[in-house]
């Protein structure tokens, strides 16, 4: 049995302990949200946040993990979809086939969390990605409203 | 839109299942005849709209949903005509079975070539209008008043001498029964309200959480999945594997032969499979391609650029003759590589058994095309058989070009009777059996006069054709596969070539290697287009003119593609001086029914190439969603220089020796430019959106990289040329 934390909720699950992250989530918790795009850390598809820190879960084995460590999946990272990042999102139509987008999001949530007002470098350098549909520029510019968003809720 | 709309046959349930002391909500699609019942009460108009009483319209979708947003596109299209609530729009995918059934009702179920719009506009609207007109006469028939009195706008029918109105809610169930109405007029696209408008995706919403379900992540109850590996090198069997030496390795249930090329390793979890699919000793017959490597492909095709077995495609007056007399003559050889289509959802297919039906879940171009192959793979007759279209993770062409994904799945599914089995293909396996865009050479020789018109242009492609490995039947004898033509037509509504040249001879020498074509977004638009535009730049040079200027001149008897040409070359300031360290070049060409050009700004640092800006044009004829239209350009850009930049699968040893993204390198955010995109539809024709401007993106670059370099760069992709 390994215990992980997903989404706020401890969980045991019964799994080959070397089984990656990507595939406990989708397989034994049921959470297909996070994609598999490549298997060996270049694409992002399969982005969560660990701790706050956006992490690959392709590779990640889960003896790797333990319960104290907070994992967060796009299905968690708010519960109606009203997280900022989301709503940009949203606002912006960023998506094409969306496959990528899960990746994308959780990538963007946690570069604003350390950054709040990321340049286009900084955006450059933190979100790696692949989209094969090609929304990059959408992408950037909804990490940028939701900067500015963000930036307007804490003025407020 | 999610999976409850996989067909109204189908719907969501929440089951309370525990794994790993979750619950979860399985999405379990029922198969037909589950819910007749349901028909009655949610009335079908016609074959294209349900209204329900609560006034939610449901559309019928045929086409598939890939990311390019032609499910959005071909509802306003139906909205528009049946002048319904947009706001109470959503939409369903009819199944290829019930197609089938109703004597193919919703015609072709084909995504490809850009035609999800183009090539069904006509009779989506025509259904839209025809529920419309039902609609209003059942609400008349309730009035007693002739129907010609009414009118319906926003879900409501009025009528105007006495101010009555009723919901189409109300009276759908009415309107069905309505006989369908004889001559219908469709809207003048001037007049329209919701196609023609930048309205917000439909299937936005559920990206965005996590909730939509690709293929790949579909589950069904006692769902076992499986992981195939088949021989590397094309052309390659199985010899032998060892099932026993992972048989008791973890969930693993049965190592299955698929075919004489494939094994497959059977377990509870995708993870479990692979994994034992990775350990299994396997011994493969190389076959008769092992020797193949890229360059004696390369071989093979400049043999073809001299060669006397050349197609005809385009001929006007005598080019060889003219050739030949010429003083000076401008030659130049291009080449353009194998591609992948690397969607970002790999290949997969789920499947379900039995004696007396075989079903299919899967991300697909061609529902039907699917159902073709699930009956063929299941052995049961085609009305035994039936496909759940799912969401695409891309499709790119990869998933309307073959099959291979449901025969595998079905064959699985075979081993276990009325128990589904999901395979998911590995991105290594995915790269490896692609349906690659063809590998072509391209030799161009032309001669001008002392104005700068071109007297001769000939152009010799030698490659692979696509039709001649997915359409023999096209091809026949004569080696005629006229997509390897596309743009270089004299002349039609597909892709005419733009230039006036009197002596023009365009001809194709088919050599295929053993490597699998199939169509890759722009198709054969893609070199067609670098090959065309950056010799345009050529000889634009050797005449001493500007390449907007020459192009200019030869181009004054083909008004729409120097429309597309002239407004970004206005919009990018091409007479005005670039920043300094900046240059520009230009591309146009016609693709799919559409005329596009780009303009783009590169500078050149140290060897690095960094593109700015691409300003890019289209006239597409209609616009259905001016704002997709927009983010198909940029998207297109983002894979055509992928393409032009980096993409190429190189073959040794018979086999693709790219296996992933580390190796197979496409664009990131950092390289992306600024895209400005340039919506220009002028009426009259309806032209593709998804692909044409992919191909104007790499020529653009390209002679960008000339202006600044003075180098051609004519073997592609770029990341071969040292640009220092
Ligand atoms: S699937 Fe993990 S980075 Fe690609
Ligand atoms: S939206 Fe399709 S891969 Fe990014």
């Amino acid at each position: 049995m390994i215990q992980l934390n997903i989404n706020g909720v401890a969980r045991d699950i019964d799994v080959d302990p070397e089984t990656p992250l990507l595939w406990v989530l989708r397989e034994q918790a049921g959470l297909t949200g996070t994609k598999f795009g490549c298997g060996i850390a270049v694409c992002g598809a399969c982005t969560v946040q660990i701790d706050g820190v956006a992490a690959r879960s392709c590779v990640m084995p889960v003896s790797a993990l333990d319960a104290t460590q907070r994992i967060v999946t796009i299905e968690g990272l708010s519960t109606d979809g009203g997280h900022p990042v989301q709503q940009a999102w949203l606002a912006l139509d960023v998506p094409q086939c969306g496959y990528c987008q899960a990746g994308m999001i959780m990538a963007a949530a946690a570069l604003l969390e350390t950054n709040p007002n990321p340049t286009d470098d900084d955006i450059n350098a933190e979100i790696t990605n692949i989209c094969r549909c090609g929304t990059y520029n959408r992408v950037r510019a909804a990490i940028k409203l939701a900067a500015a968003n963000g930036s307007e809720t804490n003025k407020g | 839109m999610n999976v409850t709309t996989l067909s109204r046959r189908n719907f969501l349930i929440g089951t309370a299942a525990t794994a790993g002391g979750f619950s979860l909500g399985f999405h379990v699609p029922f198969p037909a005849n589950a819910q007749d019942a349901a028909s009655d009460v949610m009335p079908e108009i016609n074959a294209w709209v349900e209204i329900h009483p609560d006034d939610t319209v449901v559309i019928r979708i045929v086409r598939s949903e890939m990311g390019q947003g032609t499910l959005t596109g071909l509802a306003q299209l139906v909205a528009e005509e049946l002048e319904c609530d947009w706001s109470k729009v959503t939409t369903v995918y009819p199944t290829p079975g019930e197609s089938l059934r109703r004597d193919r009702v919703w015609g072709s179920f084909s995504t490809s070539g850009s035609r999800g719009i183009r090539g069904s506009h006509e009779y989506v609207r025509q259904g839209g209008a025809t529920a419309r007109e039902m609609l209003i006469a059942a609400a008349a028939s309730v009035w007693n008043v002739p129907a010609s009195e009414c009118s319906a706008a926003n879900s409501i029918i009025t009528h105007g001498a006495s101010g009555r109105t009723e919901r189409y809610g109300a009276v759908a169930t009415l309107a069905a029964q309505m006989p369908p109405p004889g001559n219908i007029v469709l809207k003048d696209p001037k007049d329209w309200k919701i196609a023609g408008k930048s309205l917000p995706r439909l299937d936005t919403a559920d990206k965005l959480t996590g909730k939509q379900i690709y293929g790949i992540d579909l589950m069904l109850p006692e769902m076992l999945n499986a992981a195939v590996k088949e021989c590397p090198v094309f052309g390659g069997k199985l010899k032998s594997f060892d099932a026993a030496a992972v048989s008791a390795m973890p969930g693993v249930r049965k190592v299955v032969q698929i075919d004489e090329a494939t094994v497959s390793v059977v377990a509870d979890t995708w993870w479990q499979a692979q994994s034992a699919l990775n350990t299994l000793p396997v011994v493969w017959d190389d076959g008769p391609n092992i020797a193949v490597t890229s360059a004696s492909i390369a071989e093979m095709l400049a043999e073809g650029l001299d060669a006397t077995d050349a197609f005809a495609g385009t001929v006007i007056g005598d080019a060889q003759a003219a050739l030949e007399g010429a003083a000076d003559v401008v030659t130049a050889t291009y080449s353009y590589p194998y591609q992948a289509h690397a969607t970002m959802e790999p290949m997969n297919a789920t499947a379900r058994y039995s004696q007396d039906k075989c079903e299919v879940w899967v991300p697909t171009q061609n529902g039907e095309a699917s159902l073709v192959e699930t009956a063929k793979a299941s052995g049961l007759p085609i009305e035994q058989c039936e496909v759940y279209k799912l969401h695409l993770g891309g499709g790119f062409g990869r998933r309307g070009s073959r099959e291979d994904y449901v025969r595998q799945a079905v064959i699985l599914a075979k081993e276990y009777p009325g128990t589904p089995v999901k395979v998911i293909w590995s991105r290594e396996e995915d790269m490896l059996h692609g349906a690659y865009h063809p590998t072509t050479q391209c030799r161009l020789r032309a001669a001008l006069d002392a104005e700068g018109n071109i007297t001769a242009f000939h152009m010799r492609l030698s490659g692979q054709s696509i039709l001649s490995s997915l359409r023999p039947e096209v091809v026949g004898e004569r080696g005629h596969d006229p997509v390897v033509f596309q743009g270089l037509n004299d002349g039609g509504s597909d892709g005419a070539f733009g230039y006036t040249v009197a002596n023009l001879s365009i001809d194709h020498a088919m050599r295929n290697p053993p490597v699998p074509p199939g169509f890759w977004r722009g198709v054969n638009l893609n070199q067609n287009a670098i090959y065309v535009e950056c010799f345009m730049d050529e000889l634009a040079h050797a005449a001493g003119m500007d390449p907007l200027h020459f192009r200019r001149k030869l181009m004054a008897n083909h008004p729409k593609h120097l429309a597309v040409l002239e407004a970004v070359a206005e919009r990018i300031g091409w007479e005005t001086p670039a920043p300094s360290g900046v240059y520009r070049g230009l591309a146009q060409i016609m693709g799919f029914a559409s005329y596009v050009a780009a303009a783009a700004e590169i500078s050149i640092v140290d060897g690095q190439l960094k593109i700015h800006r691409i300003v890019a044009a289209t006239d597409p004829g209609h616009i259905v969603n001016p704002a997709q239209a927009e983010r198909q350009v940029e998207g297109s850009f983002v894979y055509g220089l992928s393409a032009c930049l980096y993409g190429e699968c190189t073959i040794s040893g018979g086999r693709v020796e790219q296996e992933n993204f580390d190796t197979y390198e496409v664009m990131r955010m950092e390289q992306m430019p600024e895209v400005e995109a340039i919506i220009m539809p002028s009426g009259g024709f309806w032209g593709g959106v998804g692909e044409p401007t992919i191909a104007v993106a790499g020529p653009a670059v390209l002679n960008a990289i000339f202006a600044a370099t003075g180098r051609r760069i004519r073997q592609l992709p770029l990341k071969n040329s040292n640009l220092a």
